[in-house]
């Protein structure tokens, strides 16, 4: 199978593989960069454990080769805390109980953090469907809504 | 417990809602799950899969698969059986297949097992993999499984002429038919409760690492009850040398559990055996279709139930006949006394006389399984039928669903209450959860808004549901899995710093253990939960228990946490009459120190008694602080709770809009008010999604459907409601906390308080029963059969 060499920066800093054409992101981040904070939930770009920002933008990196994100800016859950400082939405997931098993945490926080960076004072339904892209099996979702405001406020 | 607490927010024991200790590690990504283990050497394994339901295997070619590089193995049932390893025991005492070495018995069992050096190439290896099969006549429904003339499915047993697993009745069944015949009201429904997946969103797996120097198998794997796994590993694998002491579970971070992680499925055998045979470390993590296709179900339970009164509307006799469908094997995960777990717990919150439930457990071309999803052993099961005949007895006799309740509930100066099944209810005041429930939602403002929308043609309903948990398995002269009590355990040092290393028998899958078993020691010992270290989930260094389902950690292993704190205290207490040279009887305790009776101010704290422990211990006296508890729970615990429902209907799209619901929960004393709060809100949603959305089918020949997030429908934010809770607090008399366990009350209760809403919804148009899940599909149809669709 063809290799291609990817270059592409993640959380910041540049990387690069050599990676087969069929290597999905997911598994660049996981296996080869050892960024194991992005999760695998489905096969069908349902579940959103996944999620990453691809420049700037919430993909489910499951359903996006490695080869397409060549050239682009990555974010994972790693790159959201600054200089050891949480990240508002990471406060907020904190601070109103968001989180339970931990496992969609990551793409929840990253695809509240990217609705946040398009508006700054989202309501309760715009939130909703924002994350519905996202499944969590354990909060019923209630503190999850309260976190992403919980970081809008802090952000404003 | 008082809503105030006894220490401080620093100490941070019972009824302070601290910030959990174990979320920075996740919300930074730097949780530890099953597919972050990567070892030296690591290779990958990759399941073949049964595309037909009942089929005999005639052929399997691994040549073309042995060809694609970096494929190391393909092992088969044949395999398997020269270890003997191609069965395995269930944790109900049946047998199932590891690999298969004749038939398969349904759609998506394990055929095969590629080991690869990537995942990639473990799949590429799947696909080269050919398989004939002769297909079988397929048998899907239990009820035809069980008419004599039915291919009898498990041709394995010699001795076996049927499908039935077993026939289970408890009661009094004379009484109860004398009864329901002499009852003034009889209601009679047949309600089916459809399979259903926990779906947690992450898939099962593990890394097996068998040292061939040393024989010492190290298996990372994703299980709710590490040590019951050790001990089924040695039973299963102890012949070819796999000795207790040899084998170490490590159960890393857990991406959810709600018992679809207590039974052990055959990749994690296949994997141990993968690994024993290359002396290579082995992954194996199922996708997504494989954890909705293979792993262990829930529900598929047929129930057909009476309700009965008497002239004055008392509820007289309940009785229950039931058909349970467990596919090819009993996996169930029940004790083993209860074959269909504590299903007869049916009696539910009301003061029913006479009762008598049977249970026929049947084998089908389907998973096996029958095991949780959110709740202990059945009483989901039991709680929508005792909660949807009350209703549909209430309809009959045209009395409020809640009035019919409040008259027959069991009395709060009632408890211990007897049930006609057995149990002692520990206790209750299941009336004042339900009118505190009637108040926050505004109950008799709801019923004229109804009245008037009704009279417009607006469909809007209301639902109750009042149940009764049973949780908390359980007493060892009842309870056991495969022989194992139904204890647990927790192992507590004191440092002589004062700090605390805590051990347990249970796996969190993120109930918070980390933090909530920190504040019982904090409670106990006055020693900060942030100077507390909780640790779960390796059998090398916890102490033995049966593990966390069925709402267990905190009944059973949260009573041993409390009573080994206690232990260390009254150890404590010895140091510091040592130090302060007083008598034991002239100390008085309060959160964090003992002081002398009468001179507070001397006084010596936790941390001082802890350092002397080690340092200045009296003669006599063995050096350290330190105390061990088993508990084996002397009752189970009755949670409870009273749930009410809105919904709206649209007439159009038979939608049903859950627009309030609010859950009234009691739990007993409260650990953590938060984490309490987010165990309803993530149960809550685990009721709606059956009662509106999931469900796993099979057509006739044996093809699940449902059997990916395309078309299992997992609930999104957006057909989330937004709950509302509260709670009442009835301790348990006998748990040393009072405490009684929550994390699966809210599944429990939810679906029918949503049923019975959109019945209620559709009475008046001579509405009696609906199935779960409620589709729109379903509700449209009923609409249009009315005459009311727009």
């Amino acid at each position: 199978m063809a290799r291609h060499t990817v270059q592409l920066t993640v959380n910041g800093a540049p990387r690069s593989a050599e990676v087969e054409s069929r290597l999905l992101l997911v598994h660049l981040l996981r296996d080869e960069f050892r960024l194991t904070g992005t999760h695998i939930g489905c096969d069908t770009t349902h579940c959103g454990a996944c999620t990453v920002l691809l420049d700037g933008v919430p993909v489910k990196s499951c359903t996006v080769l490695a080869v397409q994100a060549d050239g682009r800016q990555v974010q994972t859950v790693e790159g959201l805390a600054r200089d050891g400082a949480l990240h508002p939405i990471q406060e907020g997931f904190m601070q109103e109980h968001g989180l339970q098993c931990g496992f969609c945490t990551p793409g929840m926080m990253l695809t509240g953090a990217a609705l946040l960076e398009r508006t700054k004072s989202p309501g309760e339904d715009e939130i909703r469907r924002a994350i519905s892209g996202n499944l969590c099996r354990c909060t019923g979702y209630v503190n999850i809504v309260k976190a992403v405001q919980h970081a809008a406020a802090k952000m404003r | 417990m008082s809503s105030t607490p006894r220490t401080s927010p620093e100490v941070g024991g019972m009824g302070h809602s601290i910030r959990r200790k174990e979320d920075p590690r996740f919300l930074r990504g730097q949780g530890q799950y099953v597919d972050d283990v990567v070892l030296p050497g690591m290779v990958y394994m990759d399941i073949v899969r049964s595309p037909f339901a009942h089929a005999k295997i005639r052929r399997i070619d691994t040549s073309a698969a042995l060809k694609v590089p970096g494929v190391l193995a393909v092992i088969t049932g044949e395999t398997l059986a020269q270890y003997k390893l191609h069965w395995m025991p269930t944790l109900m005492s049946d047998t199932q297949m590891v690999l298969p070495t004749e038939k398969v018995m349904y759609q998506a069992q394990e055929v095969a097992a590629v080991i690869a050096t990537s995942r990639y190439t473990a799949a590429d290896g799947v696909a080269a993999v050919e398989v004939d099969y002769d297909p079988l006549p397929v048998v899907v429904d239990p009820f035809k499984a069980l008419e004599p003339g039915a291919p009898v499915l498990r041709t394995d047993k010699p001795d076996k002429k049927d499908n039935r697993i077993f026939h289970w009745e408890t009661g009094d069944r004379a009484a109860t038919d004398r009864a329901i015949k002499e009852a003034a009201a009889v209601v009679r429904q047949r309600i089916y409760i459809p399979r259903i997946h926990v779906a947690s969103i992450e898939t099962c797996g593990c890394v097996a690492s068998f040292n061939k120097t040393d024989g010492k198998l190290t298996v990372w794997m994703t299980t709710q009850a590490p040590h019951a796994i050790r001990t089924v590993f040695a039973l299963v694998a102890g012949h070819v040398g796999l000795s207790e002491e040899r084998i170490r579970i490590i159960s890393p971070d857990i991406g959810g559990g709600f018992g679809g992680k207590v039974p052990v499925y055959p990749g994690y055998v296949i994997a141990v055996a993968a690994s024993v045979v290359t002396g290579l470390p082995v992954k194996w993590i199922e996708d997504r279709m494989e954890n909705l296709q293979a792993d262990s179900f829930a529900r598929d339970y047929h129930m057909d139930a009476e309700l009965a009164a008497d002239a004055s509307g008392r509820i007289t006799a309940l009785r229950i006949k039931t058909v349970a469908d467990h596919g090819y094997a009993d996996a169930a995960a029940n004790p083993s006394k209860f074959p269909a777990g504590l299903f007869s717990v049916c009696t539910g919150s009301y003061d029913i006389k006479n009762a008598f439930v049977e249970v026929d457990g049947v084998y089908t071309n389907k998973p096996p399984g029958g095991i949780a999803y959110r709740c202990s052993f059945r009483v989901t099961e039991a709680a929508h039928a005792i909660e949807r005949m009350t209703d549909m007895l209430a309809q009959e006799l045209k009395v409020d669903a809640a009035e019919f309740r409040l008259k027959n509930f069991i009395a709060a100066d009632k408890f211990p209450y007897r049930s006609a099944l057995g149990w002692e209810y520990d206790s209750g005041n299941y009336e004042g959860a339900l009118k505190k429930a009637m108040d926050q939602i505004g109950y008799a403002a709801l019923r004229q808004e109804q009245a008037e929308k009704r009279a417009r043609g607006e469909l809007m309903g209301i639902g109750i549901s009042s149940f009764t948990e049973i949780v908390g398995a359980g007493p060892s002269k009842h309870f056991d899995i495969l022989g194992i009590k139904m204890f647990d355990s927790c192992e507590l040092r004191v440092h002589p710093t004062g700090k605390v290393l805590a051990r347990f028998g249970t796996k969190s899958q993120g109930q918070g253990h980390e933090t909530t078993y920190a504040q019982i020691i904090a409670e106990e010992l006055g020693i900060p939960a942030a100077h507390i270290q909780v640790e779960e989930g390796d059998t090398d260094t916890a102490p033995y228990g049966l593990g966390t389902y069925a709402s267990r950690s905190t009944p059973v292993a949260g009573a041993a946490t409390a009573i080994a704190a206690r232990k260390v205290r009254d150890k404590a207490r010895k140091i510091a009459a040592h130090l302060l040279e007083v008598s034991e009887d002239d100390l008085v305790w309060e959160p964090g120190k003992f002081s002398v009776k009468g001179a507070p101010a001397k006084s010596k704290t936790i941390q001082e008694i802890a350092l002397a422990a080690y340092t200045n211990h009296p003669p006599g006296m063995e050096a350290g602080l330190e105390a061990v508890n088993y508990y084996d729970p002397p009752n189970l615990t009755f949670p409870f709770g009273s749930y009410i429902c809105v919904v709206d209907l649209d007439r159009g799209t038979g939608e049903v809009k859950i627009r309030r619901f609010v859950a009234i929960d009691d739990c007993g004393n409260i650990i953590n008010p938060m984490i309490v709060q987010g165990q309803v809100h993530g149960g809550l949603t685990m009721g709606m999604a059956p009662a509106l959305l999931e469900e796993i089918s099979y057509d006739e020949s044996g093809n699940v459907q449902g059997g990916s997030f395309m078309d299992y429908l997992v609930p999104t934010a957006v057909e989330t409601p937004k709950w509302e809770t509260g709670h009442t607090v009835t301790p348990s008399p006998h748990h040393p906390l009072g405490a009684k366990g929550v994390g699966e009350s809210a599944t429990v209760g939810a679906p029918p308080a949503i049923a019975n809403a959109v019945v209620d919804a559709l009475a008046h148009l001579g509405v009696r029963h609906i199935d779960i899940p409620i589709t729109p599909e379903k509700v449209w149809r009923i609409l249009k059969e009315k005459g009311v669709a727009e």
